[in-house]
């Protein structure tokens, strides 16, 4: 399957394997397709999870991560893709349901917008809240301060 | 104009003007406070009458920033965190925690080790489907049940207080095996809790598998399919409740689940009832791989080679165990330091969740107590 996928897009599409875990690094532009394709003709239906790292130091600043498995091949994926600050990724939940919430998930957590999400917004913290806690940037004991004096009337929650 | 009640969520439609809503359509706020929503969820309803039209789950109150505090630990101070998320199965938990990050740095646990990891972590999952029964029976009425499970479960509770001091965050097992050696008459121990603990499960069974009230709030209620659970991501006993057999420990065997005998119970229908049977019988499932597990624990040392400070090779690892309540996975980026760069949980609780809205729909209002019972979800683990 990787050999095939890889004769098909070449340098788009790089494979790797880590402590026998097979991930693939892949362009920006070829995530739709690629995902569609693996959904589709590799059979990876369920989508295990999707998460993001944040990079401060390189251009291109986050990795977003798909974790695939296929019921009928018993196997796992990892689809990487890496896309600089503010840039945005086409949303797959029109390829599996459940990437919905981790996608808002994502978006919570590092602030990477899924254009074509159905319901883009925050989903652990609060709505009003500024800053995105899992940026490497963001401190451990960093709190938007506004909101909570506003919302739960007390000086910090410190 | 077009009528935004078929764009708008429910929580959208709660701060909207309620005139573009139906003469007898309803938005209810059920939680965060409620008793039968198992922890702090808050689930806006929005109803014709008593019909469900469609939900939408408000979670996050629980929300300690895990992952964060992960990238901020060492790998040794960070373990006995992930207790903390799903605190009904802390053991699980850990098991899931110490076998990634073993992946990490290429070590495994010895034999002795990991017998004692499958017998306290099934234990666990004994705990955790006790729990679940003994609350889901008293949401939907019945109060007997959670007298008799909280009964036998505080025997596999002293159990664990005896190995490791604690009851609930049990921090059972370390990097690279077990801390502690098993104390003097375990074996014993657990096989007494098994012959105690067998015939309980046919008083669970007694209690409700016929009974009429139990049959009728439970039948065709919450069904969901094999294809929608699989396209949701939903794992564990709600996925295998709707006929698929798929069960980590045997697709993808880790710790040695491959030694042992068992079998993987499936259900048809997919509906509440069918997934309260599929837990009983991996109870007993659970007991026949703690019997086989006792009878073949091995001698020898319990921890494997770990330097003190560990560094593991920078690199990537994902690795799930199958967790009382579905996959849980852990997935580990090290840059070659102490800590871990990026460590993200990936919770069964979380994504079954997401089912609820389908589950659902069409149901009555009473049914969305029984169909969140069901899934059984931990909020620690959902808001992380």
């Amino acid at each position: 399957m990787i050999a095939k996928l890889k004769g098909n897009y070449g340098s788009g599409m790089e494979p790797l394997t880590y402590a026998g875990q097979n991930y693939m690094v892949v362009d920006r532009s070829l995530i739709p397709e690629i995902l569609q394709v693996l959904r589709n003709e590799e059979q990876f239906d369920y989508c295990v999870d999707i998460t993001a790292v944040h990079y401060p130091a390189r251009e291109k600043q986050f990795e977003v991560i798909w974790v695939l498995y296929s019921f009928a091949r018993n196997e796992r994926i990892r689809v990487k893709t890496q896309i600089k600050d503010g840039e945005s990724l086409p949303s797959s939940v029109p390829v599996w349901a459940g990437a919905n919430w981790l996608e808002r998930e994502v978006f919570d957590m590092f602030g990477i917008k899924f254009d074509g999400h159905p319901d883009m917004k925050r989903i652990l913290l609060p709505d009003g809240w500024k800053g995105h806690p899992l940026r490497k940037d963001y401190g451990i004991l960093q709190q938007d301060n506004e909101w909570v004096q506003i919302n739960l009337g007390i000086e910090s929650g410190q | 104009m077009t009528d935004p009640n078929t764009t708008l969520s429910p929580l959208e439609l709660e701060h909207h003007d309620k005139t573009y809503l139906d003469a007898n359509e309803l938005i209810i706020n059920m939680g965060p406070q409620h008793p039968a929503t198992h922890g702090v969820l808050r689930v806006i309803l929005r109803l014709d009458g008593e019909k469900v039209l469609g939900l939408e789950c408000v979670i996050g109150y629980l929300h300690r920033g895990v992952e964060k505090i992960g990238e901020h630990r060492t790998y040794t101070m960070f373990n006995p965190y992930v207790d903390r998320m799903d605190y009904v199965a802390a053991v699980s938990n850990g098991l899931g925690y110490c076998e990634t990050v073993e992946k990490l740095l290429n070590v495994e646990a010895p034999p002795r080790a990991q017998h004692v990891r499958v017998i306290l972590t099934e234990l666990n999952r004994l705990a955790s489907h006790q729990l679940w029964l003994g609350t889901h029976a008293l949401d939907i009425g019945a109060i007997t049940p959670l007298f008799y499970t909280f009964r036998d479960r505080e025997e596999i509770l002293k159990i664990y207080e005896k190995y490791c001091g604690a009851r609930l965050t049990t921090h059972a097992f370390r990097i690279g095996g077990l801390q502690y050696e098993t104390y003097t008459g375990f074996e014993k121990e657990v096989k007494n809790f098994l012959t105690f603990f067998r015939p309980k499960i046919d008083e669970y069974e007694e209690l409700l598998t016929t009974n009429r009230i139990w049959v009728e709030r439970t039948k065709n209620v919450g069904n969901i399919s094999a294809e929608d659970c699989i396209a949701l991501g939903v794992t564990g006993p709600v996925l295998r409740a709707s006929g698929v057999k798929w069960d980590l420990r045997k697709a993808q065997p880790y710790c040695c689940y491959k030694n042992f005998d068992f079998e993987i119970p499936i259900g048809e229908n997919g509906d509440t009832y069918d997934r309260y049977l599929v837990r009983m019988a991996e109870m007993r499932q659970s007991v026949r791989i703690i019997e086989q597990a006792v009878d073949a624990l091995p001698e020898g040392p319990i921890m494997a080679k770990v330097p003190k400070v560990m560094k593991p090779a920078a690199g990537e690892v994902y690795h799930s165990i199958e967790a009382p309540k579905g996959e849980l996975g852990y997935f580990i980026v090290s840059d070659g330091s102490t800590q871990p760069y990026r460590l993200r949980v990936r919770p069964p609780s979380f994504v079954n969740l997401q089912a609820l809205d389908a589950m659902c729909r069409g149901q009555l209002v009473a049914d969305v107590i029984a169909v969140i019972g069901t899934l059984d979800i931990v909020l620690g683990e959902v808001d992380r």
